[in-house]
């Protein structure tokens, strides 16, 4: 979900409120994840920021540059980092998890 | 998310990295999303509503891919071979195109009213220019492809951004690939293998060259010259390189060649064995995947052909004829005569879902069902692991007497016999028995064979029910450029009792 609650939906860009990190959900899911980074909801890409501030303590891990992430409680849900910065990606408070790319051989 | 937000993530990561062309003196990734953003430029000044790509693979056909993506607006490659009317009614069913077409093109391709541009040229102003800071329109549709063709009129396939970015994500992974790394892409830009290897290749930040004029010789000699690591063939071009090392002395010089993916057409089992010979250190990709699909939906990797071939399990062998399994967010259905789901090991049509899979056509809507899945029109079964093993097109299927039979089994057969070098098996039309079974096979150079003495060799071999009616010897199949034979050109002429040049 978006600060507002409204369901994410696939192509959606995002940013933290404090940090640098940027995202593009990947896959909404099942719509259940409420996402948040360092602490605070993330909100729209052109959003005039209304929070400075910096990650919460303890979630702030950082979030990595092209990397996809999935959420425990949603699978299926999946977004990928456009831009790194200081905060945890995370479900509420639940940290987010790296999704391990299953490496494909180069092919076409 | 569009196409051009691969480009711009490869080039945050990549900047200075080549991303196409020679080592020393190549475009870096910086410069072709700079390159991208002022051919948008040109593109949007153009007042085109569609850009037609006429040309081999090469430089302007990464910068015109990125650039109509960044400008809002759907790119169509044709195929550069086709007759002037038939390119020209292709163009007409494209709205207000911006024609990029190479030198040798161009001037075929100017109309009353129509914007084109050279290639040359249009690399030219888009590498000097500066882009402008102008985004979208934002625009669901991405690129048309022209289906080949091969048993109807071309269909002009319909990716939106969508699957060509899922395509992406959930089968490369951002800048994985190491700065020595180079892919060489042989295939043209009307095929879309010749699409996706610009996406994922960008994607993964990973340098390309190009061989728009394909002869064994001058691959190998590219792929020496640029150490490449990763190449893409259609199974013609792999045969030819095979026989070629084949001829001087058996083991190819490529010490910086990593992986050979094929894929776009069935790679015959005694040839895929010889190529894994003739490049022993090379790791074997067989990519399997349609216009419709955004390319590859099932990969058969380098460990499962490595594995295929150690192994005494014939079912584990067997695999080096499959197309290996599923790739991420794909899923696959066999289903029986009458749609109903079939279990593994049982043949039966091939349908396929996932955000890759577009299936809509320029004119014709979506031919998704009401579930989202897509019909392939190949036979095929899967195995109990989920490997995917394709017997041939659902109309090559050979119906004699009541039973259906895959050309591919017959095919593979006399593929063993030591004079045959290709074979191909179709349908004729018979009174009797609704079609009979006619092989034509192509022997080996200086060899003379008789197809009554091949019909009687594969007997052996075969059911009876398999065996071919007839087996003619022709000197040459007539495959198109991209490796595909059509078999309705092969029926025609069994048909006609003309032959593109028999022996008798």
């Amino acid at each position: 979900m978006s600060e507002t609650g409204t369901p994410l939906k696939a192509a959606t860009r995002l940013r933290s409120q404090v940090c640098t990190t940027e995202i593009i959900v990947v896959n909404p899911g099942g719509g259940i994840v409420l996402l948040t980074c360092g602490g605070r909801p993330m909100v729209d890409l052109n959003a005039v920021p209304t929070d400075a501030g910096s990650p919460a303590a303890g979630l702030d891990t950082g979030s990595v540059l092209g990397k996809r992430y999935s959420a425990d409680a949603d699978e299926r849900f999946e977004l990928l980092v456009t831009k790194a910065g200081g905060g945890t990606l995370a479900n509420g408070d639940a940290p987010l998890k790296i999704k391990q790319a299953k490496v494909l051989p180069a092919s076409d | 998310m569009g196409i051009e937000v691969l480009l711009d993530l490869a080039s945050t990561m990549c900047a200075d990295r080549v991303a196409v062309g020679p080592r020393d003196s190549g475009m870096t990734f910086e410069q072709l999303a700079q390159a991208s953003g002022a051919g948008a430029d040109l593109i949007r000044e153009s007042g085109a509503k569609h850009v037609a790509f006429v040309g081999l693979n090469g430089p302007a056909l990464s910068v015109a891919v990125f650039a109509a993506a960044k400008a809002g607006v759907v790119i169509t490659p044709l195929n550069y071979r086709l007759g002037d009317e038939q390119l020209e009614e292709l163009l007409e069913t494209l709205e207000a195109p911006l024609v990029i077409a190479d030198d040798a093109f161009v001037d075929r391709l100017r109309a009353e009213g129509r914007t084109s541009v050279s290639s040359p040229e249009f690399l030219r102003r888009a590498t000097a220019g500066s882009p402008s800071a102008e985004v979208g329109p934002a625009h669901e549709l991405a690129v048309v492809l022209f289906t080949s063709g091969t048993t109807s009129k071309p269909k002009g396939v319909m990716l939106k951004h969508e699957n060509l970015t899922s395509y992406c994500l959930q089968t490369v992974e951002m800048a994985s690939a190491g700065e020595d790394e180079c892919a060489l892409i042989a295939v043209p830009p009307y095929h879309v293998a010749g699409i996706a290897t610009v996406l994922t290749n960008t994607y993964a930040g990973r340098r390309v060259v190009h061989l728009p004029d394909f002869s064994p010789a001058t691959w190998l000699d590219l792929v020496k010259r640029e150490g490449v690591t990763s190449a893409l063939v259609v199974p013609t071009m792999l045969a030819r390189i095979v026989a070629h090392v084949g001829e001087s002395g058996g083991v190819a010089d490529a010490p910086s060649l990593r992986s050979i993916a094929y894929g776009g057409a069935r790679v015959p089992r005694p040839v895929l064995e010889r190529a894994l010979a003739a490049f022993p250190d090379v790791g074997f990709v067989n990519a399997y995947g349609l216009t419709e699909t955004s390319s590859t939906i099932a990969v058969l990797g380098p460990d499962d052909h490595r594995a295929a071939i150690a192994s005494d399990d014939e079912g584990v062998r067997a695999r080096l004829g499959s197309a290996g399994r599923a790739v991420p967010g794909v899923e696959f259905l066999i289903r029986g005569e009458d749609g109903a789901p079939l279990g593994t090991n049982e043949p039966g049509a091939l349908w396929v879902r996932g955000p890759q899979v577009s299936g809509e056509y320029v004119g014709l809507g979506s031919s998704l069902d009401d579930d989202g899945w897509f019909h392939t029109r190949d036979r095929a079964w899967l195995d109990d692991d989920g490997y995917l093993f394709i017997e041939g097109r659902t109309d090559d299927t050979i119906i004699r007497g009541g039973e259906n039979i895959a050309p591919a089994e017959i095919e593979d057969i006399l593929l063993q016999h030591p004079a045959v070098r290709e074979a191909v098996v179709v349908g004729v039309p018979d009174e009797e028995w609704g079609e009979r079974i006619a092989a034509v096979v192509v022997a080996h150079a200086g060899v003379t064979v008789e197809g009554p003495s091949i019909r009687e060799w594969a007997r052996g071999r075969l059911r009876g029910s398999r065996t071919p009616d007839t087996v003619v010897i022709w000197t040459e199949l007539p495959y198109n450029e991209l490796g595909k034979l059509p078999r309705r050109t092969v029926i025609g002429a069994l048909v006609a009792g003309t032959t593109p040049g028999t022996t008798a």
